[in-house]
């Protein structure tokens, strides 16, 4: 709810904002729910389990995997795992990763938002026809298109290749993000873009210096809800790409499985290593993704 | 976002454009919008009629493409897989949701309010949404060794069966890792939706003496009632992708007992090398997708607005 507070509201909508803070430690004073805590702790459990499960596994050499008890950390921790996934490309793979996960989220953001602009601010058929194209876009199993998108890529000569994953995915990425941007994008108000109307300024300069900036905690939340899906796809790299040099890392996961089978603490050591990334953006970003992302789906 | 500046008539009007503005008014120019909808059209909807195409053709995904007629169709509709792989699909999906929708709106409703451990927890809740599709088959393929995972680990010998091996059971363990993993997303959602209810409900139900039970039955749930279709209609399409969980996890076996209809289709265009079959594959997953999204809407009832329409 933090984006609530930091995006501009109308006096008419503020009190709304106040009220709905306010709420909570009302619930709060009544007493306590056990049976409630009890859910809530348990189900941490079930989050934490497996997680502590790979960290501690990650840490153990071969020999201690196969003697030591699963569920206890190993007596001496050693990280010859992850040095063994670093020696075999992890540094390629993560490049890779990086290089399809901005060359797709930059360029849908942007082009999402240019979309989001126009069915907010404009009007016409054409318009809302295109809204409507996007929502039918969530509705819709896009996975089933996977075998006319091999065909087109391997046509266009791009199969293997970092840009047949770029394409895809920012085409897949549009929808949700011009819903939540548009989602946001309603609650400017109205009169700031009347009075720079007023000022002579163009749609352009409207977008760019005032949409934007009033709508930069939706734009940063749904860059990094993209970011993760792209960066965790794994069916785009299995049938558009084949090669060790344009492997990503959800894919160098999978070939590690098959070929370090019987090791298996280095093949967590690389599914600690390919989240550690998320797992620092999610600490730096954690507010403005949970928030966001509350707020852009049950608007 | 609880605090929408948008009028209702506003609010009815999101979809088409918005009406309340003047109309002297020159909005921005449609040419915004197209850079998005080229994306979307080459690399979404053309391929989704070139599925169509291709289901009426023999390709084996590397030669010519030779148009045949209804003979893709006419193996997969008589393939026994393709009806199994149906089945599986509906159970996972069936499953998947009786076990996800619940666990989601309680996590949401527990998460929503103010406590401070609770918010912490809701930071920890969503780890899993951080993981691959791809570390998580992996983590639990580990986890759920009989040998070397959680099992002997515990020491329960009910926990160290061959759960992956069991056709009998991997279905159920299928459902327990997707729910696991997608939980967190949904309860984000629900929260969302909680935080939404006016305080005001709530307080005139206290003045009126209702219990906690009590509101949850006759504020919480028929409130979030919106929420609930949106989260239904994206857990039940999301279900028609559950494919690189799976495919990485068991592959589709033991047999075909998880072979799913996503997977059937990758397996049989890419590793058989029918694209054919799989393009017709591909229609049913988008029929079957479409068809329950306008069923979850509709579910919604006609008063709906747009704005609502779109949450899914």
């Amino acid at each position: 709810m933090a984006s609530t507070t930091q995006l501009p509201t109308t006096p008419a909508a503020l009190p709304q904002v106040v009220t709905t803070r306010r709420r909570p430690p009302k619930l709060g004073r009544s007493r306590p729910n056990f049976l409630g805590g009890l859910g809530g702790w348990l189900w941490l459990a079930i989050i934490i389990v497996p997680v502590y499960y790979v960290v501690i596994t990650s840490l153990k050499n071969q020999a201690g995997f196969f003697t030591s008890n699963p569920m206890l950390p190993p007596s001496e921790p050693t990280l010859d795992n992850y040095k063994l996934v670093l020696e075999n490309d992890f540094a390629k793979y993560f490049t890779n990763s990086l290089i399809v996960t901005v060359g797709s989220v930059v360029p849908a953001l942007f082009v999402a938002f240019m979309a989001a602009y126009a069915i907010v601010r404009g009007k016409g058929r054409f318009l809302s026809w295109t809204n409507n194209v996007f929502l039918l876009g969530l509705a819709i199993p896009l996975h089933a298109t996977i075998i006319p998108i091999y065909w087109m890529i391997t046509k266009a000569h791009m199969y293997d290749t970092l840009l047949a994953l770029i394409l895809p995915s920012i085409a897949f990425a549009i929808p949700v993000s011009v819903l939540i941007l548009s989602n946001f994008m309603r609650d400017v108000p109205n009169e700031l873009f009347e009075s720079m109307r007023l000022d002579g300024c163009s749609d352009w300069a409207m977008m760019w210096r005032l949409a934007l900036p009033m709508t930069k905690p939706a734009v940063i939340t749904v860059g990094i809800y993209n970011a993760l899906h792209v960066w965790n796809g794994f069916l785009f790299p299995l049938i558009l790409t084949q090669s060790p040099d344009t492997r990503v890392l959800p894919l160098s996961l999978w070939t590690f499985q098959g070929e370090f089978s019987v090791n298996i603490p280095a093949v967590l050591a690389s599914v600690v290593l390919a989240t550690l990334p998320l797992l620092v953006i999610y600490v730096v970003a954690r507010r403005q993704l949970l928030s966001g992302l509350t707020a852009g789906f049950s608007k | 976002m609880s605090a929408t500046t948008t009028t209702p008539q506003q609010e009815l009007g999101v979809g088409r454009t918005t009406g309340t503005r003047r109309t002297l008014e020159k909005g921005p120019s449609g040419w915004l919008a197209v850079p998005a909808l080229a994306f979307f059209m080459l690399f979404a909807i053309l391929p989704l009629l070139g599925v169509l195409f291709l289901s009426f053709t023999r390709w084996d995904g590397l030669g010519e493409i030779k148009l045949d007629g209804l003979s893709s169709w006419n193996t997969v509709l008589a393939d026994p897989v393709t009806g199994n792989a149906l089945l599986v699909t509906a159970k996972i999906m069936f499953f998947s949701f009786i076990v996800q929708a619940p666990i989601s709106l309680l996590l949401g409703v527990f998460t929503a309010a103010s406590q401070k451990y609770r918010a912490a927890l809701a930071v920890l809740y969503f780890v899993p949404l951080l993981l691959s599709s791809a570390a998580v088959a992996i983590a639990f393929k580990a986890l759920l060794d009989p040998n070397f995972g959680l099992g002997p680990g515990l020491g329960l010998p009910f926990l160290a069966q061959d759960w992956l091996g069991n056709s009998d059971l991997v279905l159920f363990v299928v459902v327990f890792v997707i729910a696991w993993q997608f939980v967190p997303f949904h309860t984000l959602i629900y929260q969302g939706g909680v935080r939404q209810i006016p305080a005001s409900l709530y307080e005139a139900a206290q003045i009126d003496g209702a219990g906690r039970v009590q509101q949850f039955f006759n504020i919480t749930l028929p409130q979030l009632k919106y929420t609930m279709i949106t989260s239904s209609t994206l857990m039940v399409v999301g279900s028609l992708a559950y494919f690189d969980l799976i495919f990485v996890l068991t592959a589709g076996g033991p047999g075909y007992s998880t072979r799913l209809l996503p997977l059937h289709m990758y397996l049989t265009g890419f590793k058989a090398n029918d694209m054919g079959a799989a393009s017709a594959l591909g229609v049913i997953l988008v029929v079957i997708g479409l068809a329950l999204a306008l069923f979850l809407q509709r579910l919604g009832g006609k008063n709906r607005n747009a704005s609502q329409l779109e949450g899914a």
